[in-house]
């Protein structure tokens, strides 16, 4: 029975590192300039969790089948180096390791949210409410207008609260249920949430923020490959959260600006 | 492998010997001698005392978590309205400052009495009442002072200075309910006619009774500074 | 403040009465037993929980025959609205969380066998022992009313976020009466395990009988008092969290819900609220909570191993310090669960590094338990089968943690798959085989007669390889990019993961049904099973020195004296391969090397 679970632990922590190992499921490509390191980071931590889990099922299994069949007359043997041995091997290894990858992870964290979006990053304004994402293009006077929750209605599809007849910089104000960018331009999303928690994920633009209400949340990020993206809410907000969803569109510049234009006219 | 030769066992030493004992303080221990309070070593002290510290220590984890509540919230929007405290804050004070008075004498009169150096069980007994009747009268001043806030308008969801601070002492006052049962438990063990009171009970009583003086002082400070 | 004088006039016989001996007892080992039975309970509830759920996100069309009983809004026709299946979900995490990994390993065992292996006739306060089951009780009754009432459970998760679980029934089905009721439920499940704590922590430091010192202790009571000492913190925080959650809803109260919200297009009339002051306070007890739920585990693991590998571990002393530094450091780490959620940033680095440095005590215990192994005389039985089952479902789901403690990471694995496979491998799988491990090494104490170990091992292989083929792949979905608490899989992006799905449904299905051969053998060796001597593994520790079942009052007239350290197998001299603990026999010690 020893050798069975020894085996079958082993084939187990094989069988868990092939799909892996086959590249099947990664992430999708990324699309962000930040993302890279937030990749490289994946990998790494995968190479040093992988080693670390294959290394420990591997000598579970190779002990459990070695000493399972003791003699009882056999005395009882200790581990070379005893605890003291192991205790180091678990500081200086894996302490030290998971040290290097936090210091290391944080260069990544800091691209993301410790350096201030550049003062020309495109504002746009992400608002989250059950079950829908709109987003608000300030238009050319580049200013946004205030927003009234008295005011909002999803029936007369006034979804910020915009009271353009008394807020001139309400006016030019777009909104859309789609978000298209420019592609290569830095973009600052203003976050704001209508009702209860919800989160904006991206998984190929390697974001994810929580929308927090009553809390003004941002993230800036800037893409660099053109095409349509899922972007799905990740914090439980109630019955259709499986079905709030909305499209990131990365369009070069003429055509972002074609699209804005076409947008204008719709309002 | 490093063996060495068993050393003895180790017995606690410093309590007195124990009869039936198992080791700090079993069942056995609890049995008082023949059911008298006077002359009873007490040998079970330990649990009961632990215990109260541990309680304590689980109630401070908690105002803990409502005091961090309470600053987060403070930061978290302008809307916080100073909040005048009702005066009869500082009367109810005072009759629970002097209830822990009261007890500590009534603490040491039951010391007296079991030492038979006080011959009557009604004086300890007298004192517990003082501070029983002391500790209803705070369990009043509080809802006078609940109603006094109510009648200037302010009720649980008015604000959140004034929804803190129906909180923070409505949960004191439902832990001062434990410590009025407590001291009930005191009285009626004193006053049978064959006391049944055990000197662990007692202490255990009265140091819950003090923490809650002093938890009410502290909250007091944090209504006063932050409301 | 306590009465236990009536009840110790009556100590050395059992109270009279069927309602005293075996309701509102107050025996600790009785107490344990209902709590266990409260567990199997909850357990079976959450478990038909999850296979709704899975069957639902394979087939999502999947009709369930009986399932329009439970709801006629929320199953029409046995098939599973959006809301319901989020109601389901949030009743699963629920039971299992509070009623199933907090109960079983630590109020069941802990009280069964903490106050035997000190030494001691019972629970120093045998009263506050049993209001804390009959608390927990109500409080399980409570939760499951909430499917009862006319919108069912809340659907906001067993994390229950505000706003969405403060609002009340506009935003959301469930979200009002059901809420109310899980906040009451909670609120309550709080008291009862604060009054277990004390006695917990007093029964462990002032119960230990004649020569038991602390470092004599079995570690499964050193695993109970760390636990103890965290929930005594970690429930205290979780009560007022509730407390203020309540009246938020009942009270028109603005704790955790802002300002100028817009629900259904009205304007809520609340202001100025913190909803990550209910992630903070939450998570300052959902942290602790996951090792509350596993340290038992390893005490129990531990003990078990150590009885059938014949020989100490490396060393007793780290493996209690490194589960004491694991609950020290529980607390400063709870912000891991927030790197995404709007909390400034430099704090989820200042969370992340102690989170890594989990990974040190945990490596410590992990290595001390694999290089204890080395040099053995491993006997493989149900038992020791589920404990080393334990180590190796601990560091599967321990190494995803790396990933998770990273907020870099985090990003892209926040709310997938990927987390719900951490933590279902590494709390409730591990902690349910430390569970499993305890009922087959104790069952012969407890009842007298041994569990059944052909079936004990049938129900091990399909657990096993079941929980892997459970929970492995959901690694694999949340890395490319599946996220959690979906009810379908409706867009381009996700369809492909559906035959994925399916096969994890397949597989909880028969690993589920796996548990029935579990259940049966539970029942049938109560009944049936082989007669039990009073120490079939030939153990050491205290509960093994007393008849199977225990008496009323543990050791008899007896009182145990301890002479030994707790773990003393492969003894040299000893007349036997090991040396009991009260056993007054001189032997060489077996000793930590220094």
């Amino acid at each position: 029975m020893a050798k069975v679970f020894a085996v079958t632990v082993i084939l187990i922590a094989i069988g868990s590192a092939i799909p892996i190992l086959m590249h099947k499921w990664v992430p999708p490509v990324d699309i962000s300039t930040h993302g890279p390191l937030i990749d490289e980071q994946l990998s790494e931590t995968m190479v040093e969790a992988g080693i670390s889990f294959l290394a420990a099922q591997f000598i579970l299994g190779l002990f459990v089948w070695k000493y399972s069949n003791t003699p009882k007359s056999a005395k009882i043997r200790n581990f070379p180096g005893g605890a003291t041995g192991l205790v180091t091997a678990a500081v200086l290894l894996v302490g030290l390791e998971a040290m290097a990858l936090g210091i290391f992870g944080a260069k990544a964290w800091a691209s993301v949210y410790f350096t201030p979006p550049k003062p020309d990053a495109l504002k746009i304004q992400a608002q989250a409410g059950q079950f829908a994402f709109y987003f608000r293009y300030p238009g050319p006077d580049g200013r946004f207008g205030p927003i009234h929750p008295d005011l909002i209605n999803e029936g007369t599809q006034n979804f910020f609260g915009l009271d353009p007849d008394h807020d001139p910089d309400s006016k030019d104000d777009i909104v859309t249920a789609e978000l298209a960018v420019p592609v290569n331009r830095e973009v600052h999303l203003l976050m704001h949430a209508k009702d209860v928690g919800h989160s904006f994920f991206v998984r190929e633009l390697r974001i994810q923020q929580d929308f927090v209400p009553g809390l003004d949340v941002s993230v800036h990020f800037t893409a660099n490959k053109t095409g349509r993206f899922e972007i799905v809410c990740t914090q439980l907000c109630g019955l259709g959260h499986y079905n709030m969803k909305a499209y990131l569109s990365v369009l070069s510049q003429p055509d972002y600006d074609t699209w804005l234009k076409q947008q204008a006219t719709m309002q | 492998m490093a063996t060495t030769v068993h050393e003895p066992p180790v017995i606690d030493s410093g309590h007195p010997p124990r009869h039936g004992a198992s080791g700090n303080g079993g069942r056995g221990n609890w049995v008082p001698a023949a059911g008298k309070v006077r002359g009873v070593h007490d040998h079970s002290s330990a649990a009961s005392r632990t215990g109260i510290w541990v309680g304590l220590a689980g109630i401070t984890m908690m105002f803990a978590a409502f005091t961090s509540a309470l600053i987060v919230r403070q930061g978290s929007a302008m809307d916080w309205r100073h909040l005048v405290l009702p005066p009869v804050l500082y009367l109810n004070t005072a009759v629970l400052l002097a209830s822990s008075v009261t007890l500590e004498i009534a603490r040491r009169r039951v010391a007296a009495f079991a030492r038979d150096l006080e011959d009557r069980v009604g004086v300890p007994l007298c004192w517990l009442y003082l501070t029983l009747g002391l500790g209803l009268m705070f369990v009043g001043g509080q809802c006078v002072a609940w109603s006094q806030l109510k009648a200037q308008g302010l009720y649980l969801a008015t604000n959140p200075s004034s929804s803190f601070f129906y909180v923070l002492t409505a949960v004191h006052l439902l832990h001062m309910l434990g410590g009025l049962g407590g001291l009930t438990l005191v009285i009626t063990r004193l006053s049978r006619r064959v006391p049944t009171l055990r000197r662990s009970t007692l202490d255990t009583a009265s140091y819950y009774w003090h923490f809650m003086d002093v938890l009410w002082l502290y909250l007091l400070w944090l209504l006063w500074m932050r409301l | 403040m306590h009465d236990m004088s009536a009840h110790a006039l009556q100590h050395h016989a059992p109270p009279p009465g069927f309602v005293r001996k075996h309701i509102f007892s107050l025996d600790h080992k009785v107490i344990g037993e209902q709590y266990y039975g409260l567990a199997l309970l909850a357990v079976l509830i959450g478990m038909v929980l999850s296979w709704i759920m899975r069957l639902h996100l394979a087939w999502p069309d999947v009709h369930i025959p009986g399932l329009q009983l439970l709801s006629k809004n929320g199953a029409p026709g046995g098939v599973l609205t959006p809301e319901y299946y989020l109601q389901l979900m949030t009743m699963h995490g629920t039971i299992m969380v509070f009623f199933v990994l907090t109960t079983a390993p630590f109020a069941a065992f802990g009280n069964y066998f903490l106050p035997i292996q000190v030494g001691a006739e019972d629970m120093p306060f045998p009263r506050f022992n049993m209001m804390s089951f009959w608390v927990t009780f109500v409080s399980f009754c409570v939760a499951v009313a909430a499917f009862f009432v006319p919108d069912g459970p809340p659907l906001s998760g067993w994390t229950a976020y505000a706003p969405l679980s403060a609002l009340g029934a506009i935003a959301g089905p469930g979200q009002g009466m059901g809420q109310v009721l899980w906040a009451v439920s909670i609120a309550i499940f709080c008291v009862g395990q604060l009054l277990g704590a004390l006695n917990f922590i007093t029964t462990t430091l002032d119960m230990r009988c004649k020569g038991m010192s602390l470092m004599r202790l079995p570690l499964t009571v050193w695993a109970w008092f760390i636990t103890s000492c965290m929930g005594l913190t970690a429930f205290a925080v979780l009560l007022p969290a509730c407390i203020l959650l309540f009246l938020d809803h009942v009270a028109g109260t603005s704790f955790f819900i802002p300002g100028d919200l817009v629900v259904s297009d009205t304007l809520q009339p609340h202001a100025g609220g913190s909803t990550l002051l209910w992630q903070h306070l939450f998570w300052f007890f959902g942290h602790p909570e996951v090792y509350i739920a596993i340290v038992p585990g390893m005490g129990i693991v531990s003990h078990v191993l150590i009885t059938n590998m014949r020989r100490p571990m490396l060393s007793h002393r780290v493996l209690i310090y490194s589960m004491g530094a694991l609950a020290f450091l529980s607390y400063m780490v709870y912000g891991h669960h927030m790197f995404v959620s709007g909390m400034n940033p430099f704090s989820s680095l200042a969370f992340s590094f102690p989170t890594l440095a989990i990974t040190i005590p945990s490596t410590i215990i992990v290595l001390i338990w694999i290089g204890s192994l080395y040099g053995s005389k491993l006997r493989i039985n149900s038992p020791s089968l589920f404990a080393l089952g334990f180590i190796s479902l601990f560091v599967s789901g321990g190494v995803s943690g790396f990933f998770l403690a990273q907020p870099s990471i985090d990003i892209i694995l926040h709310a997938t798959y990927f987390v719900v496979g951490h933590f279902h491998l590494v709390m409730a799988l591990a902690a349910t085989f430390g569970i499993f491990a305890g009922t087959y090494f104790w069952f012969p104490k407890i009842t007298g007669r041994m569990m059944n170990e052909t079936l004990g091992k049938i129900h091990f292989w399909f657990t096993f390889v079941g929980a892997y083929c459970i929970f492995m792949p959901f690694h694999y979905l949340g890395m490319a990019g599946n996220v959690r608490r979906y009810q379908a899989f409706v867009d381009d992006f996700m369809q492909p993961f559906i035959p994925v799905h399916k096969f994890i449904t397949v597989a909880a299905l028969v690993t589920g049904g796996a548990q029935i051969l579990f259940l049966y053998n539970l029942i049938y060796s109560r009944f049936r099973g082989q007669p039990a001597s009073e120490n079939p593994w030939q153990a050491t520790s205290l509960e093994w020195t007393i008849p199977s079942p225990p008496p009323f009052n543990n050791f008899g007239d007896r009182i145990p004296v301890v002479y030994h350290d707790p773990y003393q197998y492969g003894v040299d001299g000893a007349s036997d391969d090991y040396v009991m603990q009260d056993s007054p026999e001189q032997t060489q010690s077996v000793r930590d090397e220094k």
